[in-house]
């Protein structure tokens, strides 16, 4: 008996959790309007959150693409297909790996200081402040923190897999001595814009939506103490990879699930 | 000014407030006392509509808050100015950003205006030379007083003060009370202060109200309660250790504990 109100509690308090999430992801979209009036908060966040990001971005991408080209050009060359590295590595970062990656990432960098950042407003009584200054914190603070993490993710995603792609030349070609030739055009002939790259935007819209959303909320709905904040940012990097992974499932298996 | 009638509040099982009325005058400085847990911050949020009541209801300048749509709350609060216990001074703005901002969120100000209306606020607290220092840089005192400047910033009709002296040395304290003092006297401002420091409070206060265990115990002008006949007031009033509010928290008897120990083994 034990056992089923246990079950009970604990679907009730994620149902209620889930239920908080939906009502705050509202009121974010419409705060909407407020901001196209005051698109300098929107700039600054992009700043805080995207420009930021585009170091940590841009070398884990290089890095990854290099292992690719090692990797590939060690199990091509078995089947004498060395030629092929390009497609192998362009299509695993474009479809894959550039999307998943860099929201990984995004969610440790960004999403966890979005959290910290929130909760130790709420914390310090900042977001009580502004309300009681008859300023929306809902507008003003959260709504372009959202937009600025939902734009720049994409691009960070776009960035991923172009400087992964240089990585992969840089160690297939440039060291195992792959032909620069064949990298490009085998990569350019074989990957479709439709199928592989617009398929692996609309992932990173969808992973820069559940990130964002799930830091934002996390840091919104932090008891507000030191270890509420700690654990709260815990949640979103722990959720976050989680919801990332698993959407990436749902995602690849419609759209290349289908033969 | 304020009317709070019948007020019931409870946070899960504890009831915070239990059907209480009680009376803000204009212009007067209204204190609310009470030992600490009794719920004076969350009244301040009750007033302010952040926070919504079981049942009654509060008035503020004949409207009643937890009727009000969201953009009428909103006007109704920039005639409220708040002062949290921790100032609640935005981090990553000066002091001279953090008074701005009410006036720039809400008013078509020219900046040139602006500057002499933050100008104004900062030295009406004393802190004019200090306006390019960042909230981080301050000591408690003056990040209250920052905070004071800041809910001046929009010429409120009431304001709020939550727990203005706790934490502070002799001479922030002896700023503070005299700001609260004067800023009422000259602005003609409604005042209410929550707190527990008795000696500093009565000194200003016009009225006050004791609130413990949801209940209020006593009011009257600062004279009428000192010379209440209760056991509580008094207790409080003088800071007695012991009395209606026991030392100790509620125990088992002492002795039969400290033997139960011996059994067990």
């Amino acid at each position: 008996m034990k056992f089923f109100q246990l079950i009970g509690q604990i679907s009730i308090k994620a149902l209620a959790k889930l239920g908080r999430a939906g009502l705050f992801f509202m009121s974010i979209l419409s705060s909407t309007g407020y901001l196209l009036f005051r698109p300098g908060l929107l700039i600054r966040q992009i700043y805080s959150i995207g420009v930021l990001t585009f170091w940590l971005i841009a070398i884990s991408g290089l890095f990854v693409g290099m292992v690719l080209g090692l990797q590939g050009v060690y199990t091509l060359s078995t089947f004498g297909a060395e030629s092929s590295l390009g497609i192998m590595v362009a299509a695993s970062l474009v479809r894959e790996l550039g999307p998943v990656v860099s929201a990984l990432l995004f969610a440790g960098r960004a999403g966890s200081a979005l959290t910290a950042e929130i909760g130790l407003m709420k914390a310090t009584e900042q977001l009580s402040g502004m309300e009681m200054m008859a300023i929306d914190p809902l507008k003003y603070i959260i709504a372009p923190r959202f937009f600025a993490g939902f734009i720049s993710l994409p691009l960070l995603a776009a960035l991923f897999s172009a400087s992964g792609i240089l990585g992969g030349h840089l160690a297939g070609v440039d060291l195992l001595h792959v032909d620069s030739g064949a990298y490009w055009s085998q990569m350019q002939t074989a990957i479709d814009f439709n199928d592989d790259i617009i398929n692996g935007v609309i992932k990173s819209i969808i992973f820069a939506w559940l990130v964002t959303w799930i830091a934002l909320f996390e840091g919104y709905d932090a008891i507000p103490t030191s270890a509420g904040i700690s654990r709260a940012t815990t949640r979103t990097v722990v959720n976050s990879s989680f919801a990332i992974l698993l959407f990436d499932f749902l995602l690849t298996a419609l759209m290349f699930g289908a033969p | 000014m304020i009317s709070i009638r019948n007020l019931t509040f409870s946070r899960g099982d504890r009831k915070i407030f239990d059907n209480i009325s009680l009376d803000i005058m204009p212009h007067k400085i209204t204190a609310i006392m009470g030992p600490s847990g009794t719920g004076k911050t969350t009244l301040l949020k009750l007033i302010g509509g952040q926070l919504t009541p079981d049942s009654g209801s509060i008035v503020v300048n004949q409207q009643n808050v937890h009727q009000l749509s969201r953009s009428e709350l909103y006007k109704l609060r920039k005639k409220m100015g708040m002062l949290f216990q921790s100032g609640a001074l935005l981090t990553d703005m000066s002091v001279y950003d953090n008074i701005a901002f009410p006036i720039r969120e809400h008013t078509q100000l020219t900046e040139a205006m602006i500057r002499t209306v933050v100008l104004m606020k900062l030295n009406a607290v004393g802190l004019r030379g200090a306006r390019d220092l960042m909230p981080s840089e301050l000591s408690g005192g003056m990040a209250r007083r920052v905070a004071m400047a800041r809910a001046l910033a929009l010429d409120p009709e009431m304001i709020m003060y939550d727990e203005p002296f706790t934490g502070q040395d002799p001479i922030s304290l002896g700023v503070l009370v005299q700001l609260i003092k004067t800023l009422n006297h000259t602005l003609h401002l409604t005042s209410i202060v929550v707190s527990h420091d008795v000696q500093e409070t009565a000194s200003i206060a016009d009225y006050i109200y004791l609130i413990s265990a949801g209940k209020v115990i006593g009011h009257g002008t600062p004279d009428e309660i000192r010379n209440t006949e209760s056991d509580w007031v008094q207790q409080f009033m003088q800071g007695k250790a012991d009395g209606p509010v026991p030392f100790h928290y509620p125990a088992n008897d002492f002795g039969h504990e400290l033997f139960a120990n011996d059994t067990q083994q």
